[in-house]
């Protein structure tokens, strides 16, 4: 092997990088917000909506799950500007991750609102609850949590797969690797680099989707440890 | 003069799927027999075995499948190794395959009930044979959804190898949008190939769950 390494031309410019991943946080964040929007009400509409509002949420969801994120993205990016919407590509990155994470946000929290037995949401009837009121704290709330870890695992894969968006070039992570990349031509070294950083921010993700439940479940965590289930994991 | 999208152009594409359904199998294949052998280290007696595996399944799961693929496709290259892009995309595929299908069948072992191994002991079955006669024909029926459901992952996956060149059915769209400049009729024809390869493998892992909890309802 002839290969010398040499990571000093890619780790001067680390800061760039960590500008990337910032940017990449800031895009997952962002489509987090509201993919798990379009999940809510995608999940309101498939479980009370009527049949043709249903069909059309089915076929949204279907049709973005079987196919992969970067043609939807070439979808959004290439095709949205043809229709004559200007868009540049972290506009087009984010887009397209809200609409993939939308879909898959709808299917697992129509799940979750499913398993409601229908007892309860009579019982909040019972109690002189609006449906508002029904839909907010018998049904989403209980739904959310029975989901919480196939949703937040959901939401590091979309920030993983979110390194595709490097091929539109927008800020992010992934396509300041492929510019320094292009600048450096040190390729190996510079994807060596920026793998650990996307290590470090799958976990990051992780461990604050599990202190984010350990705030907003609290009531039934405690309910668990009365009859000795102990804690939520 | 500007070629527009017509059948020529869907052919094209139809031509450039051979091989993402080529790349799908190779990364099936291969990922499922490495993800075998994930499965059993995960679930080993052997306590270096499990936390290998463990770390293997951990860090894959961290890791975008388009770094890995980098890594692959970059770091041959630097041992003097021309490869072709199917090549790369292929050892990329299989070894990130391995950790997600090692951990659906690790899970699938799990659910196999302590006392089956127990029961297998008190026959005098080695651990082997255990494994091999009681254990994996249960887990292997479990694992079907799953499995079936991550053959479209990995479909949809494929789709990666055109950021090094491969020319599949996804680079073969961006060379056809690059002659046509029709984006929405090339990509939304792309986009319907991908939905037939993907869709009836998703029904199909649909209709497997649901006969199995019919089993277990009853």
């Amino acid at each position: 092997m002839t290969h010398e390494f040499d990571f000093d031309a890619v780790l001067a410019s680390f800061d760039r990088l960590l500008q990337g991943a910032l940017l990449t946080v800031e895009l997952s964040a962002a489509a987090i917000v509201l993919g798990l929007a379009v999940g809510v009400l995608g999940a309101f509409a498939k479980t009370s909506g009527g049949v043709t509002v249903r069909a059309l949420v089915s076929a949204y969801v279907e049709i973005i799950r079987n196919t992969p994120f970067l043609v939807q993205l070439y979808l959004i990016f290439f095709g949205l500007p043809a229709l004559g919407v200007k868009l540049g590509a972290n506009e087009a990155a984010l887009l397209a991750m809200t609409v993939n994470l939308g879909a898959y946000a709808t299917e697992i929290l129509r799940a979750g609102v499913e398993a409601i037995p229908k007892t309860q949401i009579e019982a909040g009837t019972a109690l002189g609850l609006s449906p508002l009121q029904i839909f907010r704290y018998v049904i989403l709330v209980p739904a959310l949590e029975t989901v919480y870890p196939a949703l937040t695992s959901q939401f590091t894969l979309i920030m993983l797969a979110s390194s595709v968006v490097g091929t539109i070039s927008a800020n992010e992570l992934s396509s300041m690797a492929s510019l320094i990349d292009s600048e450096t031509f040190r390729s190996f070294e510079t994807y060596l680099v920026v793998t650990p950083i996307y290590i470090a921010l799958a976990f990051m993700f992780r461990g604050v989707f599990l202190l984010v439940s350990r705030a907003i479940f609290r009531r039934r965590r405690r309910l668990q440890g009365v009859f000795g289930f102990g804690g939520a994991r | 003069m500007i070629r527009s999208f017509g059948w020529n152009e869907f052919l094209i594409l139809l031509r450039a799927t051979e091989w993402t359904i080529l790349l799908s199998l190779i990364s099936f294949a291969g990922g499922g027999a490495l993800g075998f052998v994930v499965a059993l280290a995960r679930t080993a007696q052997h306590k270096t075995l499990r936390w290998i595996a463990v770390a293997y399944i951990e860090l894959m799961q961290a890791t975008p499948v388009l770094m890995v693929l980098f890594l692959v496709f970059y770091g041959l290259g630097l041992f003097g190794f021309d490869i072709p892009p199917l090549i790369a995309a292929s050892i990329a595929l299989i070894v990130y395959c391995a950790a997600f299908l090692g951990d659906i069948w690790r899970g699938c072992i799990e659910a196999i009930p302590k006392q089956q191994w127990e029961a297998s002991e008190a026959l005098a079955f080695s651990r082997w044979q255990q494994l091999r006669y009681v254990v994996l024909p249960q887990a292997a029926k479990i694992s079907l959804p799953p499995t079936v459901g991550f053959l479209v992952q990995v479909v949809k996956t494929t789709s990666i190898a055109s950021i090094i060149g491969m020319v599949e059915l996804t680079q073969a769209g961006r060379f056809v949008n690059n002659a046509t400049f029709q984006p929405i009729k090339v990509f939304s024809a792309v986009a319907l190939i991908y939905f037939v390869l993907c869709y009836p493998l998703s029904l199909w892992a649909q209709a497997l769950e649901r006969k199995m909890n019919a089993g277990r309802r009853a």
